[in-house]
């Protein structure tokens, strides 16, 4: 074999060689910013069902457990995003008090996806209302037309984001129900950080998950259930 | 040369308005600027007061923009010739008018620079996503309008083109209107009259706008407006007004009827304090009353007199929009009808806001921009009306 011939092939080994060096880290890349193949299917509807009797009175640990887990600044001026809220409530007829987590009721007919002028409000097939972030222009026609309050706008220029949680200044957002978390079998961090278990996280539509049992077995309310928007988030002791 | 020099001011005093406008309009587009690299913190709004003073500019210059096209309507659609000769500064007002009010709605937008997406991903239930369909139509219809009008060849063609403007604005109006009327959950909007509502306020402030044009227009050239024509257009501005009046009284009255409502009217009518203030000052007084008087009673309705009628009317709708629009969100939205709430978040509590610099001086650019857009357009083609004499 002639020396040239050799060298022919010494260098197509080296060449080969270096781009699979060079293409690896690039597919490896490609399979994990792209995760899970499978769809989201609408065979899961995710929900929450909230017992207001056992939310106690002054407790944050839901609200400061999103902040951290989403970026959020915690602060509570008027400009500030609150994708989670402690409300408190009393009856004025009765005088009886309560407190409880108020966020995105994730809705099946949300008003906030009708009125997008460019989809970027968004249902997935399991029930979790999000903003695509990429999408959204900053109108906040969604803003007007949510009627629990549940969504803030960036009004700030935002830093140090956290890798699963796209925010956007100019953009609007709300409680994505930590949808990073529930795509990896978890629990949304408000859920797993309350320390009554007041919080209850699971299928609606899947009969035997433990809340859909409780929802059939004790009595729980959808807020402003007159609009008729079927919200994924139910009250108990209202 | 004595014969000039008038000119020559004119002329001067011409390129300083022109200047002028074009400064208000650079300053705007700054304010947006400003708002774009700094975020919306520099306005006023919040997560409570999410649409603010530039929205009330918009849509005021938007409805204005419909109902100015009613002096053309009135002249192609029902062949009156003494509108007829005021069709084409109709038609410019319209566009002039239209492009100040959505420069300011898209500058507001939180990303403006991505605008191009409401283009390329359209949402077929958004009455925002129609609207955009609705306002670009509005600029063609109008502009074809405009040629078949300019044009002598296009000349048969103007009547079709205006009836085409014609049901177009109505369409126009109704989908502003109803932009308020698709929120289920806010009570200040959330009902059917707002669309005929805008529809009738925009032959009131389209007409105050028109008249202040048209009597700028006379008194630089030197011309007096025909008696007449005065006469019928004062009186049908005044009737406009009154409608309007009709329709916002019709809207508070079935209100307060319902019990779930009369909180929401109270603050707006009696105890919410600038909003009452502005509404039973600015828009009934002084938007209505006032002008009313310098309308119909006798010893005024002169030139003078209706111009100042006009600038009232446009200063009232500014004034009803600030309370719609701000008041109605000021108004905390009931989530636990039969519950005092209170959170961290605004949760019943009145919503506060002060219109900053900026948004203010955003909105005025917008005004500028139409104030532009009329006045090169003016000098530039024959938009002047010409009397035919004797109109019947």
């Amino acid at each position: 074999m002639s020396d040239i011939n050799v060298q022919r092939r010494q260098f197509l080994k080296t060449s080969v060689g270096a781009a699979a060096v060079a293409i690896a880290p690039g597919i490896l890349l490609f399979d994990m910013a792209h995760g899970k193949t499978e769809a989201v299917t609408s065979k899961v509807r995710w929900g929450m069902l909230i017992d207001t009797a056992n939310c106690a009175d002054g407790c944050n640990d839901c609200v400061n457990a999103c902040n951290k887990e989403n970026g959020l600044s915690g602060g509570l001026s008027q400009t500030d995003s609150q994708w989670i809220r402690k409300v408190d409530l009393k009856d004025m007829r009765t005088g009886r008090e309560l407190s409880l987590p108020m966020m995105c009721q994730h809705c099946e007919n949300p008003p906030c996806v009708d009125v997008c002028p460019t989809g970027a409000s968004f249902g997935r097939a399991d029930g979790i209302v999000l903003v695509d972030k990429h999408l959204c222009i900053g109108c906040r026609y969604c803003m007007m037309a949510c009627p629990y309050k549940a969504r803030s706008f960036v009004h700030e220029p935002l830093h140090d984001q956290k890798a699963d949680v796209p925010r956007g200044k100019g953009t609007v957002e709300s409680c994505t129900m930590c949808v990073h978390r529930v795509d990896k079998g978890q629990q949304p961090a408000c859920a797993e950080a309350c320390p009554n278990k007041s919080i209850l996280f699971g299928n609606l539509n899947d009969p035997d998950s433990e809340i859909s049992k409780k929802i059939r077995t004790i009595a729980s309310v959808q807020i402003r259930a007159d609009l008729g928007l079927n919200t994924g988030i139910r009250y108990q002791g209202l | 040369m004595s014969n000039h020099s008038p000119l020559q001011f004119k002329n001067r005093l011409y390129y300083a308005l022109v200047a002028a406008g074009g400064l208000i309009v650079l300053i705007g587009l700054y304010a947006a600027h400003m708002m774009e690299q700094h975020g919306h913190i520099i306005t006023g709004m919040n997560n409570q007061i999410v649409w603010g003073a530039p929205h009330v500019f918009a849509i005021f210059l938007i409805i204005a923009a419909s109902g100015v096209l009613n002096v053309s309507s009135i002249g192609s659609v029902f062949n009156k010739p003494a509108y007829k000769a005021r069709a084409p500064l109709a038609g410019l007002l319209s566009i002039a008018m239209l492009a100040g009010g959505l420069t300011v709605l898209m500058l507001d937008l939180g990303r403006p620079e991505r605008i191009i997406v409401a283009a390329t991903n359209y949402n077929i239930t958004s009455v925002f996503a129609w609207n955009i369909l609705l306002y670009s139509g509005m600029f063609a219809a109008v502009v074809v309008y405009l040629w078949t009008m300019m044009e002598q060849r296009m000349k048969t063609w103007s009547k079709p083109a205006g009836f085409l403007v014609f049901i177009w604005r109505f369409i126009l109006t109704t989908g502003t209107g109803v932009i308020f009327s698709f929120l289920v959950a806010r009570q200040a909007f959330g009902t059917a009259i707002l669309p005929p509502m805008f529809i009738v306020i925009s032959f009131a402030w389209g007409m105050a706008v028109f008249h202040i044009v048209q009597s700028s227009i006379y008194t630089w050239n030197n011309k007096n407006l025909d008696e007449y024509v005065q006469k019928r257009m004062r009186n049908l501005m005044g009737l406009f007004v009154i409608a309007a009046l009709y329709f916002v009284a019709t809207y508070h009255l079935t209100n307060i009827y319902f019990a779930k409502q009369t909180e929401f009217e109270r603050f707006i009518l009696v105890s919410g304090g600038v909003y009452p203030l502005l509404f039973w000052a600015g828009y009934v007084l002084v938007g209505n009353l006032l002008p009313l008087l310098l309308i119909f009673h006798p010893s005024f309705g002169k030139t003078g007199s209706v111009i100042v009628a006009s600038m009232l009317i446009i200063l009232g709708g500014f004034s009803l929009l600030y309370v719609l629009i701000i008041g109605g969100q000021a108004f905390p939205l009931s989530i636990f009808p039969g519950f005092e709430t209170s959170s961290s978040f605004g949760d019943g509590a009145i919503g506060l806001y002060q219109p900053s610099i900026p948004e203010i001086m955003l909105g005025l650019g917008g005004v500028g921009i139409s104030f532009l857009i009329t006045a090169i357009g003016i000098r530039v083609l024959d938009f002047v009306p010409r009397e035919i004499p004797k109109s019947p």
